[in-house]
């Protein structure tokens, strides 16, 4: 019998809620294993399935001590006594068993519990966060093009969000698929030979590209957004905010943004975007836009013929009163 | 007192309905003839005219026992159907939106029973045009031939009956009610409510004819601030900020409604109906019993959203009604025309206003807060259409 070269960390916790992430760690936990026992195989569970007998049966020793990786997933729906077991496991791991336990983050307190105790036997601790910000989207498409043996540019990695979306596992296919057919070099240029269009168009970008008076930039945002399929409703609403943002900042006048989002009640972040948005507008103008949202509003639901067309009409009057003198 | 001096300032509808209510006891009794009496009317007025209360009042007279003239006010008939609890007196009082086909279908089934006290069947349907065409259609046969002794109601708030469909408006006598003058309204407002005469003249003068909004002023002090905040609105949009706030105040007054209604009554609501389909109980069969029950809770809370709805609109109308009234004062008193205001407590106001903006603005003004009218029925968000109105208000 060889000795192993690699000893897998008998505790494993896998924090989270980015699916991709999570089952790229449980993978990892799997090929860890088979690296020290080429047999290990694989148990997967949801705690809120798992019954007290099978847990024991599960983590006992074998008659040919074969490796075994266990994963315990969605163990924040853990009950109390399914928790405890874990626990007083988590303190006694057996030899040659690799317990990997899934946990969302958040959840009632005998799964965080179980987080605890994990973290206090000294587990392997894998954050799997969801990911929301686009500088950490960034981040992530660099590092799946750099691992996959690629090399890239912040232009190329925009376009490839732009055109993909931000649904991780459709990203990492993509990196993974550009660098093969790069040879290694993902440039901007390559990333719009494979890909076209535009995946993620919110009617927050046509919003703002109205009130900034971007005729063309907001008319290509709708038409982007009409066809992957946002509702009319969100893109009616989403101006509206918008133009009432850029109302309220322009309306108080000159001040601190820090100042003017605890009295508008709007975050610091909006309240800096909306005063350089606010720029050109005149308040007349405003009025009208205004006018028009309201008007935009009715339209969607129901009381336009073709509220593609509606939207349309709104964001050229939008834009229009924007440029306007008065 | 009789049951008519509960109907304000509307001599003309009482004549007719005294005499139909004479000839409906003459039908009961087996003396009389069908002269005067009709198996279905529709009631048409003005909001706050006492539609519902002139039905009301008439359904009492249909039921009045005492000999000599219909609507004594004091015997078990009159009495009960005026506080609603008559066997025979049905009330259709919608809460949300509509009323559905289904409720209609019902009612025409309990409609077509024979009166329990051997007089009449009363249905009353208050806000006959809130029916849906369906609803409407449902009812159509019920309305055309109703069992002998079967009468229905409708009301509508309208100037015109045309607002109600054709279909059922031919198969009715209409009685169109007219706007209660001031003083009938203070009137009542003194010898029903106990309300001193001053307060009840001036609420009387500031209620534009709405007999419930003058009742509502003179006894609740914070629909009298609620009032006076929306009348300062149209004088203090002075920068593009203040239109944000007064529209701020005005959504979030509404929304406040519409959160008391539904926190006093839907969680209620919803544990009563739960109780009523088995949850919570213990024991063998417990769960099975509560099996399919969701769709029905479900219901409840489209239903309860639809009420949450249908308050928070009542309350901006409120508002915009006070609103409009205040815009036509400016224009009457720019025109110098000798006519009574609808906000006399507020004439300075206009006064001010009408020397400082031309009619063609004034108008415009008017024309905005019609138009958020139109749209909230639109079911545009409140809060946009609010903003557009007042934003409106201010550049005029």
């Amino acid at each position: 019998m060889s000795s192993p070269s690699v000893t897998p960390a008998p505790l494993q916790l896998v924090l989270g809620e980015e699916e991709l992430l999570v089952e790229r760690a449980v993978r990892a936990a799997l090929e860890t294993a088979r690296l020290a026992d080429a047999s290990a195989d694989l148990t997967r569970i949801r705690v809120s399935e798992l019954t007290a007998p099978e847990l024991a049966e599960l983590v006992s020793p074998s008659l040919f001590a074969e490796g075994r990786v266990i994963v315990l997933d969605a163990a924040h729906e853990a009950t109390q006594d399914i928790a405890a077991l874990v626990i007083s496991y988590a303190k006694q791991p057996a030899e040659g068993i690799v317990l990997a336990v899934v946990h969302n983050g958040g959840g009632r307190k005998p799964g965080k519990d179980v987080v605890a105790a994990m973290r206090k036997a000294g587990a392997v601790v894998t954050e799997c966060a969801k990911i929301t910000k686009a500088a950490e989207r960034e981040g992530f498409v660099r590092n799946e093009i750099r691992q996959a043996g690629g090399r890239t540019d912040p232009a190329a990695v925009a376009a490839l969000i732009d055109s993909v979306g931000s649904d991780l596992r459709e990203l990492a296919a993509a990196a993974q698929q550009l660098v093969a057919d790069t040879a290694g070099a993902v440039t901007e240029e390559a990333v719009r030979r494979y890909h076209r269009g535009r995946a993620d168009v919110t009617g927050f970008a046509v919003a703002e590209k109205a009130v900034t008076g971007d005729t063309a930039g907001a008319l290509e945002a709708l038409r982007w957004a009409m066809q992957t399929g946002v509702p009319h409703v969100l893109v009616a609403d989403a101006l509206a905010d918008a133009v009432r943002t850029v109302a309220r900042v322009a309306g108080a006048g000159r001040a601190d943004p820090f100042r003017l989002a605890g009295e508008l009640g709007m975050p610091a972040w909006k309240v800096k975007k909306a005063l350089a948005q606010a720029r050109g507008w005149k308040p007349r103008a405003l009025g009208e836009a205004i006018r028009i949202t309201a008007q935009v509003n009715a339209d969607v639901k129901g009381m336009a013929a073709d509220a593609d067309y509606a939207l349309e009409r709104a964001v050229l009057g939008i834009a229009r009163a924007q440029r306007s003198d008065h | 007192m009789g049951v008519w001096s509960q109907v304000v300032g509307q001599p003309d509808a009482v004549r007719v309905l005294g005499t139909a209510a004479v000839a409906a006891r003459g039908l009961v009794d087996g003396t009389g003839t069908a002269a005067g009496m009709t198996h279905a009317w529709l009631f048409t007025g003005p909001p706050g005219s006492g539609r519902s209360v002139a039905a009301r009042a008439f359904a009492a007279a249909l039921q009045c026992t005492t000999p000599g003239e219909p609507g004594c006010g004091e015997c078990q008939g009159c009495h009960t159907s005026m506080s609603g609890t008559h066997a025979d007196v049905r009330m259709v009082v919608p809460e949300g939106l509509s009323i559905s086909v289904a409720e209609m279908r019902a009612l025409v089934q309990t409609s077509a029973r024979r009166p329990t006290g051997g007089r009449w069947q009363v249905v009353i349907i208050t806000d006959a045009d809130r029916l849906t065409e369906g609803a409407a259609n449902a009812l159509l046969k019920a309305v055309e031939e109703p069992p002998a002794r079967t009468v229905f109601l409708l009301c509508a708030p309208s100037d015109h009956p045309d607002d109600v469909s054709v279909t059922i408006r031919s198969r009715c006598r209409a009685i169109a009610l007219r706007t209660p003058a001031a003083p009938a309204i203070a009137e009542v407002l003194r010898l029903r409510d106990g309300v001193d005469t001053d307060t009840a003249a001036w609420a009387a003068s500031v209620s534009g004819g709405h007999v419930g909004r003058a009742r509502r002023l003179a006894t609740d002090p914070a629909a009298r601030d609620r009032r006076a905040k929306v009348l300062r609105i149209p004088l203090h949009l002075r920068r593009l900020s203040d239109v944000f706030d007064c529209a701020d105040d005005l959504v979030k007054a509404a929304e406040t409604d519409a959160s008391e209604v539904s926190g006093t009554r839907d969680e209620a609501e919803r544990d009563a109906l739960k109780t009523a389909l088995g949850h919570g109980g213990t024991g063998k069969g417990a769960a099975s019993a509560t099996r399919g029950s969701a769709g029905a809770i479900k219901e409840l809370e489209k239903r309860q959203k639809s009420r949450a709805t249908r308050t928070q609109r009542d309350a901006l109308d409120l508002a915009l009604v006070d609103l409009a009234g205040f815009y036509r004062d400016v224009l009457v008193t720019h025109a110098g025309a000798s006519v009574a205001l609808n906000h006399p407590d507020h004439a300075e106001g206009s006064a001010q206003a009408a020397g400082s903006w031309t009619p063609e603005s004034t108008l415009r003004r008017l024309e905005a807060v019609l138009a958020c009218r139109e749209a909230l029925e639109q079911n545009v968000k409140p809060r946009i259409a609010i903003e557009a109105m007042v934003s409106a208000m201010h550049f005029g």
